[in-house]
This record gives C-alpha cells, structure tokens and sequence, in this order.
C-alpha cells in the first residue's frame, strides 16, 4: 500500500460527497423549480438570479435555527438518528462508476471510490442501514406520530426490499457479475432495459418506495401524520433527515441508469474518456425529473394498497422476471427474455385489474 | 480486493465528519430559548394524553418476519445469478425446487392473511 494510493481514495471521497452535496443543494431547487413549472407557478425567483441562490439562502437559514430536543426524548438515539440516516445514504455511492478509467498523471484512476467485487449486494447492505436511523428516530422521539411514521416507513422500505433486490437479480444475471463497474461494460452494445424492460420498471418503482417519494410518501402524508419520523426534529438535524432523502434520490437514480440504462455509455465515449460523467450525470437528471413528474402527477396511494403492491404484485413478478431472464440465457434466446417478461407484466396488469373490478362491483 | 474496503472506510470516515459538523454547526448558531411548553411532544398544540411509544399493532412485527424469510431467498439468489453461467440447466432447476417451497409458505400466508392491512 503507497501513500498516493491513499491520497487518491481520500481527494475521490471528498469529491463525491462535495457532488452529493451539491447535488442535494440543487436537487430542492430542481424540484421546487419543476413542480412549479408543472402548476403553472414561477418558483423560487427571488434569492439570486432565476433562484440560484435560494439553497444557500434555506441552509443558513437552517444553521440559525433552534436545535431542539422534546423533554421526553431519549436523547442518544435522537442526536444519533439523523447521522444513522444520512451516512449510507452518502457511502452507497461509493461503488457507481462514474466514467471509464482514465489517465491522471500516468496512474490509472477509476471514476469509482471503490471497484467492490460484491457491489450489488455492497447496496443492498447499506440501504438497509437507513431503515435503523428512521425507525430509530420515530422511537426516540417519544411521539405518537412519528412513532407511527417510523413504523409504517420501516415497514414500507423493507416491503419493497424484496422486489429490489430481485430487480438486482435480474441485472446481475444479464451481465454475469455483481460488480457495478462490469455491469456497465457489459451495456457497452444493448441497454439493459432493452433487454428486460419490466426488471428496469420494478426497479423504478421500488426505488420510489424505498426513498419515500410520492406516491409512496406515506409514512410522511402530512393531514394524518404531520411529518412522519421527523415530526420533532429541527435545525440541522431536520436537514440531515432532508439530505439523505434527496442524496438517497440522486444515488438511487445514479444506479438505475448503471444497472439498466447503460451507465457512462453514450457516442464516443470509447474516444474521450471524459464524456463518461457527462453522459452519467444526463441520465441522473433525467430520471430525477422523472421521480419529481411522478410526485406532480399521481396521488398517494393508501397505505393497504401499497403494502398489497409490494407483496402481492410486485414481489411475484420480480421472481418470475428473474426466472424469464434465467431461461432466455440458458436457452440463449435473448430476444426472448423482453417479450416473456412483457407478457408476464401484462397478465399481472390484467390480473390486479379484475382483482380491482371485483372489489368495486362486489 | 480488499484493499478497496479502506477507500469505504475513509469515505464513511469524511461522510460521519461532514454529518456531525453539521449537527454541532447547528447547535453552536442556533438560539437556545428552552421552555416547557417548548419541550412537549407535537400534537398539533394538544396536550399530549399517555405515552409516545406504545404498543405497535401485530402486523409490522408479520410483515417484518416475512420478509427476513424472504429477504434470505434473495440473498440466496444474488451468488446464484453470478454463477448462473457456470451452473446451466443444474443450477435453474436446483432454484426453481428451493423457490417452489418457499412460495408454499407464501401463498400459505397470503391464505392467512398475512399481507392483509384493515
């Protein structure tokens, strides 16, 4: 082990978590920008031109504001809570490669924090993580509705889980490895989601659930639960709760476009490099205009309803993907695999829907 | 390989860093203006009646043994699906007997009522 080494990780580390934090920054702007758009409104416009400003303005705000404890708190957990949730939302991001490897100084430099031969499930292990920090702040509160938050958003995340993890499945096995960087390469002639469009689609959606965004934001649906877990925090601690939702948005998005939508790829980028973070950073925004279109567009869904989803739906068509991609590679068919598992999305579709229509007729 | 681990480790190292600075920011530019009042629960400017934590109905503690149980299948596939290739027609028929007997044990719960919100 050499010093450069070292110096390398450290100066990669800080430039990622300064891109989560700015992108975060950004990312409420973007938002608060496209809804408004969406609502025929103007948005943020004051601080600075077109509201460039407006994050710089809302996080000083936010650093002079009380931090405050409720009397009935358990007072460890609750400080501890906020920083149980921010930090894998900002390490997942270590393994997504954010462009080929390049030449720095004649070292060889990858455009990833670290290459984990066991990336996928590097992921999975981190995000569960999360759902300590939010159960632990519904609890450590000693509120009834965050205790309430806590619970159902532990129990949504966990829920959807299972669905994401078959959805990695699906990835892993069309590129033969676990291993982020690999994955990418092997996108380098078909996107994934060519290939398996209803993989790439249960990924979209059980992401959604599982950084609490509309239409899954139930476990903060504000005319019954006021703020969910984070009903009793402010300051910066309520910031913290904000940063991982919205660097949680970014990563999650981040991923997808490694897993199904091809990653740095893009024309010519075997030539230059460093298009690589460009055509990556193209796609995070788009599929974060995505998740920001969806939260303007559909209502949120009840919370039966959405456990009903995650377990009857979802979770059966996921496995029956997994196994639809298994085949087509066995077989080696691969053109089979897109049309099995569109076949098997629609039967499922047809199914809820006359599961539904008998509900309302019954 | 391993190696790589210490790249994580700096990274949550920085990560923890930035997180406590901003608390302990936070805590040194806020106003400290306590009162009793101020120290109550939210309840939409209610008096709180009884505990904040209590007993949480059944179905969470359900829904969160199902999916350990399920979450393990999972897990099970992810080095399955790395080795797919390598394991052919063995390996998708091995699979396919292991997930039929766990969806014995879904569609049992799904009879019960297990995956049911009132």
């Amino acid at each position: 082990m050499d010093y450069a080494l070292l110096i390398e990780w450290t100066l990669k580390s800080l430039i990622l978590l300064l891109v989560l934090l700015g992108g975060f920054a950004y990312l409420t702007l973007y938002e608060r920008k496209a809804l408004a758009r969406i609502q025929v409104r103007i948005g943020p416009n004051r601080a600075g031109p077109w509201g460039i400003l407006q994050p710089v303005a809302d996080g000083i705000k936010l650093i002079f504001k009380e931090e405050f404890t409720p009397a009935s708190a358990d007072k460890l957990l609750f400080f501890l809570a906020p920083l149980i949730t921010v930090v894998p939302a900002l390490v997942i991001a270590a393994v997504v490669p954010w462009g080929p490897p390049v030449e720095i100084f004649g070292r060889r430099v990858t455009l990833q924090v670290a290459d984990l031969n066991v990336g996928v499930l590097y992921v999975m292990a981190i995000a569960s993580i999360s759902v300590y920090g939010i159960v632990l702040a519904g609890w450590a509160s000693n509120n009834k509705y965050a205790m309430l938050g806590g619970m159902r958003s532990s129990a949504q995340m966990i829920s959807y889980e299972l669905a994401l993890g078959l959805a990695f499945v699906t990835a892993i096995l069309l590129a033969d490895s676990m291993q982020l960087s690999e994955i990418v390469a092997a996108q380098r002639n078909v996107w994934f989601v060519v290939l398996q469009p209803v993989g790439a689609a249960i990924f979209l959606i059980a992401t959604l659930a599982e950084v609490n965004r509309a239409p899954f934001d139930m476990p903060e649906a504000e005319q019954e639960l006021t703020a969910g877990y984070h009903t009793e925090y402010s300051g910066m601690k309520f910031a913290l709760f904000f940063m991982a939702e919205y660097d949680k948005m970014i990563v999650v998005s981040a991923l997808a476009a490694s897993l199904f939508f091809g990653g740095y790829w893009g024309p010519g980028v075997e030539r230059f490099p460093w298009l690589g973070p460009v055509y990556m950073a193209i796609k995070v925004i788009i599929l974060l205009f995505g998740m920001i279109w969806v939260r303007a567009t559909l209502p949120r869904i009840r919370y039966d309803r959405l456990m009903s989803l995650g377990w009857k739906v979802l979770f059966p068509l996921a496995l029956a993907v997994a196994f639809i991609t298994a085949l087509g590679i066995l077989l080696e068919q691969l053109w089979l695999v897109p049309l099995l598992s569109l076949l098997a999305a629609f039967l499922t579709s047809l199914l809820v829907t006359r599961a539904i229509w008998r509900k309302v007729y019954a | 390989m391993l190696l790589e681990y210490v790249a994580i480790a700096i990274l949550i190292a920085l990560a923890t860093f930035i997180a406590l600075a901003a608390v302990l920011m936070g805590e040194l530019f806020g106003p400290k203006r306590r009162t009793a009042v101020k120290a109550e629960p939210y309840e939409s400017g209610m008096r709180p009646i009884g505990p904040g934590t209590r007993r949480m109905p059944v179905r969470f503690y359900l829904i969160a043994m199902l999916f350990i149980l399920f979450d393990i299948e999972v897990v099970f596939l992810l080095p399955w699906a790395v080795a797919f290739r390598q394991l052919g027609v063995f390996g998708l028929v091995e699979m396919l007997i292991f997930i039929a007997i766990l969806l014995v044990g879904y569609f049992y719960a799904w009879r019960k009522g297990a995956l049911e919100w009132e």
